[in-house]
C-alpha cells in the first residue's frame, strides 16, 4: 500500500534515522525537518511516517518519551538509540554504495 | 528477536494505550500542520480541510502502525468476528453443520470411549501388564479348565511365576432371613487377591494356607455384596453366612473398584478348601489360573515353562493327560481378545460416518463459498490478498470445527451412558471395563485430534477454491461458469466419496444383519418355541442320594404337568444351545483305542426331556422311566457321534465306557436322536450322550416346560409351584428358551454389532442422499440459463429430465462401483464377526445396491422436476 512517494524506496528509514541523529524531535517535526532540510525537494506522508516509527521502536533503533512541544501540547519525542546510530551508519554506506554504483553505470559511455 | 517478541507482547497487552497514544500523535500532526497552513495564508476552514485532506484516512494509517507492530492475532480476532457474524447471518446453514460434525465426532469419540476402555486402559490390578492368564489345552479346547491336581503340579513347578493362583465358579445357596437364594460366588486359591494387588477395604485377606483342605470356612464379600446384603455396616467381619448349609465367616471386605471380570456377579469369594468329586481326579478339569510373571520373563518364556511341565504331567499320567497342554497368555488378552474385532469394526464403521460427515460439511462449505464468491471478490478488489481471504476460510472452518467438537463431546458422552445401559446386565458383569468409558484424558486427546483433522479438511477445502480463478473474472457475471465448473468438479468428487463410504457402511450393516438372521435361524434341531426353563439348586442336606432327587423330579413333573396348558416337563444338567462343555472322554468297546481323547458333550436327561424339546428319535428308544440307579446305564447317542465313531455301523446295542472300561462306567446305547444344538449358535455341532438323570445324586438341574399357550406368562407359575413343592429350593435364571437363545453372549454380540453398525449405515445413507441432492440442485441452479436456452431451442421437458438424471446416475454409479469394490474388501477384514455369509455376499451387495440407487434417484428427481419446469423466457429474463 506504498503510496506514491518522493522519496527512493527504502531511504525513509535511514532519513527518519539521520534527522533524529541531531536532535530528539516527534513525528511532525521530522516531516518539517526532512522537508526543510531537502529544501522541499522530499515530503515525508504521514502514511509512511508513522507506521515506519513503529517499526523502527520495535526493532529497538528508537526510543520515545511524551513531552511538551514547543506549542505546550504534549507530543511524542523519538530519541536515536546506539544501535540506532549504528544502523544509521549502515543504511549511510549501503545507500552511498547503492548512489555509487548507479552513478557508474550512468557514466557508462553511450556507444555510437 | 526476544525483546521484539516481548516488547509486541507488551504492547498486545496495552492494546488501548498504544491506540490512543497512536491516536494523540496523529491528531497532534494533523494540527500542527493546520497551524502552518493557517500561517501561510489560509483560512482555519480551508487549513483544517487541508491537513486532514493530507493526513488521509486515519483509521488505515492506524491499521497500518499497528500491522506494522501488532500480532496476526488482532486480525484473528477480526477474523473470528467475522466468521461469528457470517454464521448468525445464516444459522440454518451454521446449525445443519455444526449438527453433522456433532454427530460425526461425537459417535467415533463415544465408540473410541468404549475402545478404550476395553483395549488402551490398563487392567486395575497392580502392574497389570505381568499378569497371565494360565489354562489347559486340547485339541478341541484351545483354552479349557485347569484340573486342581494339574493346578497343584503346575503351582509347584514352574520357574516362571512369583505365583500362580487357581479360581473357580461356583453357585451356593444363601439362606439370609429366612429365604433361600441361589448366589453366584467364587472360590479362590489364597494368594488370589494378593497376586492382583488387591487389598481388602476392610478386615484381612485369605492368609497363606487357608486355602487347604479341612482349614475353617471363611468368605470375603465384594463391595456390592456387602452394600447390597449387609447395608455396608462395619461390623460384619467376624459375622457369619449361611452358604448352603455351612456357616462361613466374614473376614474381609474388597474395595468398590475391584470387579473380577470372568466372573463379574460372584456375590461371595471363599477359599477352594476341601476337594470337591471333581477335584480329586486328574482328568476333571474345573479350575482357572492367573498368575505373576517374575521379573524379567517374558509371557512366551512361561508358555514354554508349562508347556514343558504339562509334557512331563503327560508321560506321568497318561490317562488323564494325554494330549493336555497349557495355554498361557497375557491377562489383558483373555480378557478382551474375544471383543476386540467387534470394537475395531465399531470404529472402522464410526470413522466412516466421521468421514462422511466432514465431506458433507465440506460440500456445505463449497456451496456457500461459492454463493459468496462477489463477497470474496470485493474484498479481493478493495486490497485484500489472496492469503487473508483464505485465513478467513481457515477461520470459518476452525470455528465451525470448534463448535461442532463440544458438540459432539455431549454426544458422545450422551452415547457412551446410552450404549453402556443398553448393554444387558450379564453381559455387562463380564465386562466391568464397560463402566470405565466416558469423557477422559483419552477421549478428549482423541477428540482433538479427531476435530483437528476436521478442522483440516474443512479449512482446507474452500480455500483451494481461491487458487482456482481471479478475482476480476469472479466480478464479472459471466465469470460463473468457470468457477461453477471448478466447483462442480471438486463437489462431485465430494459425493462420490460419500456415496461409497454411504456403500460400504451399508454392505457391513447388511452383512452383519444377515449372518445375525443366519445365527438365529441356524438348525438347533428342537423346537425353541412355547419353552419355558428354570434353573433350579436343590438342598444337598435334604437330598444325598439318586433316590431322594428321583423322588424331587418326579414330584416336580407331577405338579408342572397339572398347571393349565403345560403339555410336557423334563429335567436336564444343561439346556441346548449354551456350550460344549461339560464333556466326557468315551472309549467305545471293540473299537482300537490308544489313550486318545474321545471328547463328547455329557447331558443327564430325565425320561421326557429330549421329547419336551422335540428332539427326533432317528433310532431306538430314547431314556426311559426305568432308566434308574437300580437299572443297567443305558445311554442316547446323537447321529455326530454315531457318524464319528459307529460309520456305517449301527450303534445300538454297543457299550461305551472310560478309558479304562471300569465296570461301573460302563453303559449301552439304546437310541439315537437327531443333533441337538448343545453348543452356542457359531459353535461346531459336537458328538453328544445323554445319560439318565434318575442315575445321579446331582441338585443343580434345569427344568424345560413345553405349554399350549404363552410360555412367559408360565414362568411366574412355575416359579411358585416349584417353591410349593420344596421351600428349599434356589430357584434361578426363569427364562423362555428363546429369550434364552437371544440373550445368549454371540446373540448379544451380533446384534449389537449389527444395530450400531445398521444405525452408522442409514445415517450414512442419509447424508450421502443429501450430499448428492446438494450437488444436484447446485447444478440445476447453476444452469437455469442453459436450460431455458435449450427448452427455448425445443427441448422437450424429458430431455431436460434425461439431462440432470445422468449427471445423478454418473455420480450414483460411480459411487456404487467404488463403494461396492472397496466394501468386499472391508468385509473381509470384518469375516470373524460374519456368521455363514461371504463378504461377498451377492444379495447384500445387490439390495444395497437397490436401496441406494432408489434413494439417489428420489433426491435427485426433485431438483430435475425443477429443471423441466423451468419457463424458458423467465430464465433467459433474469440473467
Amino acid at each position: 500500500m506504498a503510496k506514491k512517494s518522493d522519496l527512493l524506496p527504502g531511504t525513509l528509514d535511514m532519513l527518519i534515522l539521520k534527522t533524529l541523529a541531531r536532535s530528539p524531535l516527534h513525528g511532525y517535526g521530522i516531516a518539517l525537518s526532512i522537508k526543510r532540510f531537502s529544501e522541499d525537494a522530499l515530503t515525508v506522508e504521514e502514511g509512511s511516517l508513522y507506521p515506519a516509527l513503529q517499526r523502527l521502536l520495535l526493532a529497538g533503533w528508537l526510543k520515545a518519551e511524551w513531552k511538551m512541544s514547543e506549542t505546550n501540547r504534549r507530543a511524542r519525542f523519538y530519541t536515536l538509540t546506539r544501535t540506532g546510530r549504528k544502523q544509521l551508519g549502515v543504511e549511510i554506506s549501503e545507500f552511498e554504495r547503492m548512489i555509487a554504483a548507479i552513478g557508474r553505470v550512468l557514466a557508462a559511455p553511450e556507444e555510437a | 528477536m526476544l525483546g521484539r517478541f516481548f516488547t509486541k507482547l507488551r504492547l498486545l497487552a496495552r492494546r488501548k494505550r498504544f491506540r490512543s497514544e497512536l491516536d494523540e500523535e496523529m491528531e497532534f500532526h494533523r494540527a500542527q500542520s493546520e497551524r502552518e497552513f493557517v500561517s501561510e495564508g489560509m483560512s482555519p476552514k480551508e487549513a483544517y480541510y487541508a491537513a486532514m485532506r493530507q493526513f488521509g484516512n486515519a483509521t488505515r494509517l492506524r491499521e497500518q502502525s499497528e500491522e506494522a507492530v501488532g500480532f496476526r492475532m488482532e486480525t484473528v480476532i477480526q477474523d473470528l468476528g467475522f466468521a461469528l457474524r457470517q454464521l448468525r447471518k445464516n444459522p440454518g446453514f451454521g446449525v445443519t453443520a455444526v449438527l453433522i460434525l456433532a454427530l460425526g465426532i461425537g459417535v467415533s469419540v463415544a465408540i473410541f470411549g468404549f475402545v478404550d476402555a476395553a483395549l488402551i486402559q490398563p487392567l486395575p490390578f497392580a502392574q497389570p501388564n505381568r499378569l497371565v492368564d494360565i489354562a489347559e489345552s486340547s485339541a478341541l479346547f484351545p483354552r479349557s479348565n485347569i484340573s486342581r491336581p494339574d493346578y497343584e503340579d503346575w503351582r509347584r513347578y514352574n520357574t516362571t511365576l512369583s505365583s500362580l493362583e487357581a479360581f473357580g465358579g461356583m453357585s451356593y445357596l444363601l439362606h439370609m432371613g429366612g429365604a433361600t437364594e441361589p448366589v453366584p460366588a467364587l472360590r479362590v486359591s489364597d494368594g488370589f487377591f494378593r497376586v492382583l494387588g488387591v487389598k481388602p477395604i476392610l478386615g484381612r485377606d485369605f492368609l497363606p494356607g487357608e486355602d487347604q483342605p479341612g482349614r475353617a470356612k471363611i468368605v470375603m464379600l465384594p463391595y456390592s455384596t456387602w452394600q447390597k446384603r449387609f447395608g455396608g455396616r462395619k461390623d460384619v467381619i467376624g459375622q457369619s453366612v449361611d452358604l448352603s448349609g455351612d456357616n462361613y465367616t466374614i473376614v474381609g471386605v474388597l474395595s468398590r473398584e475391584f470387579v473380577w471380570q470372568p466372573r463379574g456377579n460372584a456375590e461371595f469369594f471363599t477359599p477352594l478348601l476341601d476337594k470337591n468329586g471333581c477335584e480329586k481326579r486328574r482328568s476333571c478339569h474345573n479350575l482357572w489360573g492367573v498368575g505373576r510373571l517374575r521379573d524379567g520373563i517374558r509371557v512366551d518364556a512361561a508358555r514354554a515353562d508349562f508347556k514343558r511341565i504339562s509334557a512331563e504331567l503327560e508321560a506321568q499320567y497318561p490317562s488323564s493327560n494325554k494330549g493336555q497342554s497349557a495355554a498361557v497368555e497375557s491377562l489383558a488378552e483373555a480378557f478382551v481378545g474375544d471383543i476386540r474385532p467387534i470394537l475395531f469394526t465399531l470404529l472402522g464403521g464410526a470413522a466412516l460416518l466421521l468421514v462422511i460427515a466432514c465431506v458433507n460439511v465440506a460440500s456445505l462449505l463449497l456451496v456457500r463459498s461459492e454463493s459468496r464468491r462477489r463477497e470474496i471478490a470485493v474484498r479481493g478488489a478493495l486490497g485484500a490478498t489472496k492469503a487473508r481471504l483464505a485465513r478467513q476460510f481457515v477461520t470459518e472452518g476452525l470455528l465451525l470445527t470448534a463448535f461442532g467438537c463440544a458438540a459432539g463431546l455431549l454426544v458422545a458422552a450422551w452415547t457412551m451412558a446410552l450404549l453402556g445401559k443398553l448393554v444387558p446386565k450379564s453381559m455387562a458383569d463380564g465386562m466391568p471395563f464397560l463402566s470405565h468409558a466416558g469423557l477422559n484424558a483419552h477421549t478428549i486427546i482423541f477428540a482433538a485430534a479427531v476435530a483437528t483433522l476436521a478442522a483440516f479438511m474443512l479449512a482446507v477445502t474452500p480455500a483451494l477454491r481461491l487458487g482456482e480463478k481471479d478475482l476480476q473474472h469472479a466480478l464479472s457475471e459471466g465469470g460463473r461458469g468457470a468457477a461453477g465448473r471448478f466447483w462442480q468438479r471438486l463437489g462431485a468428487n465430494l459425493v462420490i466419496v460419500e456415496l461409497t463410504v454411504a456403500v460400504v457402511l451399508l454392505a457391513g450393516a447388511g452383512l452383519l444383519g444377515r449372518s445375525f438372521y443366519r445365527l438365529l435361524h441356524v438348525e438347533t434341531g428342537f423346537d425353541p418355541t412355547h419353552l419355558a426353563t428354570v434353573n433350579v439348586i436343590a438342598p444337598d442336606s435334604k437330598y444325598k442320594t439318586p433316590d431322594d432327587t428321583r423322588q424331587l423330579y418326579l414330584e416336580i413333573e407331577r405338579r408342572l404337568m397339572a398347571l393349565p396348558g403345560v403339555q410336557s416337563v423334563g429335567m436336564t444338567t444343561d439346556l441346548p444351545v449354551q456350550c460344549n462343555c461339560d464333556t466326557d472322554w468315551i472309549r467305545i468297546v471293540g473299537k482300537p483305542f490308544h489313550g486318545e481323547h474321545n471328547e463328547v458333550d455329557e447331558r443327564e436327561v430325565s425320561p421326557n426331556y429330549l421329547a419336551t424339546l422335540k428332539a427326533k428319535l432317528i433310532r431306538g428308544r430314547m431314556i426311559n422311566a426305568q432308566d434308574d440307579a437300580s437299572h443297567p446305564q443305558v445311554i442316547v447317542i446323537n447321529e455326530s457321534l454315531a457318524k464319528k465313531y459307529f460309520p456305517g455301523e449301527d450303534p445300538i446295542g454297543h457299550k461305551i465306557g472310560n478309558g479304562e472300561l471300569t465296570s461301573d462306567s460302563m453303559r449301552e446305547i439304546v437310541g439315537v436322536i437327531s443333533d441337538v444344538r448343545e453348543g452356542g449358535l457359531q459353535e461346531d455341532q459336537w458328538p453328544a450322550e445323554y445319560e439318565a438323570i434318575y442315575r445321579s445324586a446331582d441338585t443343580g438341574f434345569t427344568i424345560a416346560a413345553r405349554t399350549a399357550g404363552d410360555e412367559k406368562a408360565l414362568l411366574p407359575t412355575m416359579v411358585n409351584t416349584l417353591r410349593q413343592v420344596e421351600p428349599g429350593l434356589g430357584i434361578y435364571d426363569e427364562q423362555t428358551m428363546e429369550q434364552q437363545i437371544d440373550s445368549s453372549e454371540t446373540a448379544l454380540l451380533h446384534k449389537f454389532a449389527m444395530w450400531l453398525v445398521g444405525i452408522f449405515a442409514a445415517l450414512a445413507l442419509v447424508l450421502g442422499v443429501i450430499g448428492l441432492y446438494g450437488v444436484i440442485a447446485y447444478s440445476v441452479s447453476q444452469r437455469t440459463r442453459e436450460i431455458g436456452v435449450r427448452m427455448a431451442l425445443g427441448a422437450q421437458r424429458s430431455t431436460v429430465y434425461k439431462l440432470v438424471m445422468r449427471q445423478a446416475a454418473w455420480l450414483t454409479a460411480a459411487g456404487l462401483a467404488l463403494g461396492l469394490a472397496c466394501s468386499v474388501g472391508v468385509s473381509t477384514l470384518m469375516q470373524k464377526l460374519l456368521f455363514g455369509v461371504q463378504a461377498w455376499d451377492a444379495p447384500t451387495l445387490l439390495a444395497v445396491a437397490l436401496i441406494l440407487g432408489v434413494a439417489a434417484l428420489a433426491a435427485s428427481f426433485i431438483p430435475a422436476w425443477r429443471a423441466a419446469s423451468v419457463n424458458p423466457t423467465e430464465a433467459l429474463r433474469a440473467e
